[in-house]
């Protein structure tokens, strides 16, 4: 088991502009590390510096402490499966699945008997004679997951593997994957722009923006406490509704563009110690106002409703708030129609604060709807 | 309908007056062929013979054999050489670019466009110096210096549409620079062979400047024997186009054996998948 092991890696194609900048983190072995950000993030740059595809600018990269910025991909005992799949279109299933092996001069037999293993493992042993072009999108995905794990190396790297299937096929790769990676105990380095795969995948992720880390961290720990405004509004489906707001000191409140009035504890303006701020709150934080909910800490204002999408179980309300379109989540279906005046109340204890200047975390939400199933047996 | 009918009928109209132009010059080839020599005049060019006479390819080929053979030990290799070395410079220009790398590609384009007359004098000192003049092994290399550009040009654009990351994934599996080439570029590019060898082909059976001026006498390519077939005193008409359809047949059979891998090979970078 190896530990992959990045300290201040930058890259940089013409020694100006980096496109990956100071770098260090640390993947553990056998853990489903996610790496996500939206497109030129240069999260695949980073994959493809630990594949060796790429050359390390600076920093050290090291596999289960051993250097190997110069070390060829080949010798670094790591698969990679790449997002268009890369199969060789002039060999078979099979062929496709050993080649690696039959490069590494693994006897006939052996080669014959771990192909059929993992054939069976993805559901391939039916298509080991086809051709690539023979085909399903699905199946090619999986003789690309094959053609990795078939090589047993304790590190796989994945670029993006699931962005060219549809939806549903995508969510059932999403689990197959996570679970041939517990099953093997592999070391997943995973990329994706999807934060919906980096959600559920991930045992930690780290969103990258502008070849930065922005966060790493377990995905329920980065959803309840996003350490900026980018990570706060990267994950999450919808998006965190962001505003700008004042704080007074003087009467110990908070106001968002004179709609929302926040009473705040007093030891919170102090350690936060700025007035200009940006008020962050989850669609699903955002709730009918009844009677009861008028509790200290919270506060109650009036929205029309621009958009409404019915989802089954679930509602979302969109409206025009402080110059940005805002969304509300309530479970359920809810009968409301365009331009209804819907009376919403929030929370202090739900809300983010970020500083506005800086774009960081001053206040993390302390109210988290955590459920525990305790004695229950199946 | 009745619209519709006419304008094909036009089309087709179009099409065999134009095919009735462009296979003319064969006619007369075939029909000359064919006659006896006292047959073959001026006034009596378009008719068909009296009798049918083969006498004529008789003479042709046994004035031509050997150096039809000259023409097959010259294109071959030729051929061959070109397109193993036209792939191999294609695959490192598209695939292990290095710095310079596209700066050596265009100069390596320029190669194309340097008329053969103005190599002409130093070319055969080169090949004198070296051994190689009057002999079919300098023949072989002038056609394989001379086409490395467009054959480089081809497999480069061939080889732009594989994806990088099928070669990115072989090194990851241990395969190095020539196993890649072996393994995964080779079978890839067979049409891009198929084309590439079409073109060395035919261009170098029917090249004449470098075969007259490198060669003499015994190790002449055909199309110079064809040439020199018709003699100084009386041209034998008959003979001469029996040698020239001889000549021709080659690149000919080449074309019909492996023509629609040339379209597929000309396509396959414009369809994908």
């Amino acid at each position: 088991m190896k530990d992959v092991e990045l300290t201040h890696l930058s890259k940089s194609y013409d020694m100006q502009t980096e496109v990956l900048s100071d770098i260090s983190v640390s993947i553990h072995a056998g853990e489903f590390f996610v790496l996500v950000g939206p497109s030129g993030c240069g999260k695949s740059t980073m994959l493809r510096m630990i594949a060796g595809l790429e050359d390390i600018t600076e920093g050290t990269l090291t596999i289960g402490q051993k250097k190997v910025n110069d070390l060829h991909p080949s010798k670094r005992d790591i698969s990679m499966v790449f997002q268009n799949y890369a199969l060789y279109p002039h060999l078979s299933v099979e062929e496709n699945i050993v080649f690696g092996l039959s490069v590494k001069k693994v006897p006939k037999t052996q080669r014959k008997k771990r192909c059929h293993r993992v054939a069976k493992m993805l559901g391939l042993t039916d298509y080991l004679n086809r051709k690539p072009r023979q085909l399903s999108g699905g199946q090619r995905q999986r003789v690309a997951l094959a053609r990795a794990i078939v090589n047993e190396s304790p590190i796989c790297l994945m670029d993006e593997p699931l962005s060219n299937l549809d939806a549903k096929l995508r969510a059932q790769m999403r689990s197959e994957i996570k679970q041939i990676q517990r099953q093997l105990n592999i070391t997943m380095i995973y990329v994706t722009h999807d934060q919906v795969e980096a959600m559920t995948m991930g045992d930690r992720i780290m969103i990258l923006n502008e070849g930065k880390i922005q966060q790493v961290g377990p995905p329920i720990d980065v959803y309840n406490a996003p350490a900026n405004e980018f990570v706060a509004k990267f994950i999450g489906s919808p998006p965190m509704n962001l505003a700008k707001a004042t704080i007074y000191p003087d009467n110990q409140t908070l106001s968002v563009v004179g709609r929302i009035h926040l009473q705040l504890p007093p030891e919170d303006i102090q350690r936060m110690g700025t007035k200009e701020v940006t008020i962050g709150i989850r669609p699903e934080h955002l709730q009918l106002a009844t009677s009861e909910s008028q509790q200290p800490g919270s506060s109650k204002f009036e929205v029309k409703v621009s958009h409404v999408e019915v989802l089954g179980n679930e509602t979302l309300l969109n409206f025009e708030f402080a110059e940005g379109n805002w969304q509300a989540k309530w479970n359920g279906q809810w009968r409301v129609n365009v331009g209804d005046i819907v009376p919403l109340s929030l929370h202090y204890s739900a809300i983010c604060l970020f500083d506005t200047t800086t774009g960081n975390m001053i206040k993390q939400p302390t109210q988290n709807e955590q459920h525990l199933i305790q004695g229950v047996s199946i | 309908m009745a619209k519709l009918k006419l304008s094909t009928i036009l089309k087709y109209a179009v099409l065999i007056v134009m095919a009735i132009i462009f296979l003319t010059p064969v006619y007369v080839i075939i029909v000359t062929s064919i006659k006896p020599l006292d047959e073959v005049s001026l006034d009596h060019m378009w008719a068909l013979p009296t009798a049918i006479d083969f006498s004529s390819y008789i003479k042709a080929f046994t004035e031509l054999a050997p150096n039809f053979m000259n023409s097959i030990y010259l294109v071959v290799p030729a051929t061959l050489l070109s397109a193993l070395l036209g792939a191999m410079n294609g695959y490192v220009l598209s695939k292990w670019r290095f710095k310079g790398s596209e700066l050596l590609f265009t100069i390596m384009l320029f190669g194309m466009f340097i008329p053969y007359q103005s190599i002409l004098i130093p070319l055969i000192q080169f090949l004198r110096s070296i051994g190689l003049y009057n002999s079919i092994g300098g023949l072989i290399l002038t056609h394989v210096v001379y086409g490395l550009p467009i054959t480089t040009l081809m497999f480069r654009n061939f080889y732009a549409n594989i994806p990088d990351s099928m070669i990115e994934s072989a090194k990851i599996d241990g395969a190095n620079f020539l196993g890649i080439f072996r393994h995964i570029i080779i079978p890839l590019s067979i049409s891009g062979f198929v084309v590439v060898a079409i073109w060395q082909f035919t261009n170098i059976w029917n090249e004449f400047l470098f075969a007259v001026t490198i060669t003499n006498s015994d190790s002449q390519p055909i199309m110079v024997a064809l040439q020199n077939l018709s003699g100084s005193q009386i041209v034998q008409w008959n003979v001469q186009m029996a040698g020239a359809l001889l000549a021709a047949l080659p690149t000919l059979l080449v074309y019909i054996l492996l023509g629609k891998y040339f379209v597929r090979g000309l396509l396959a970078g414009s369809v994908k998948g």
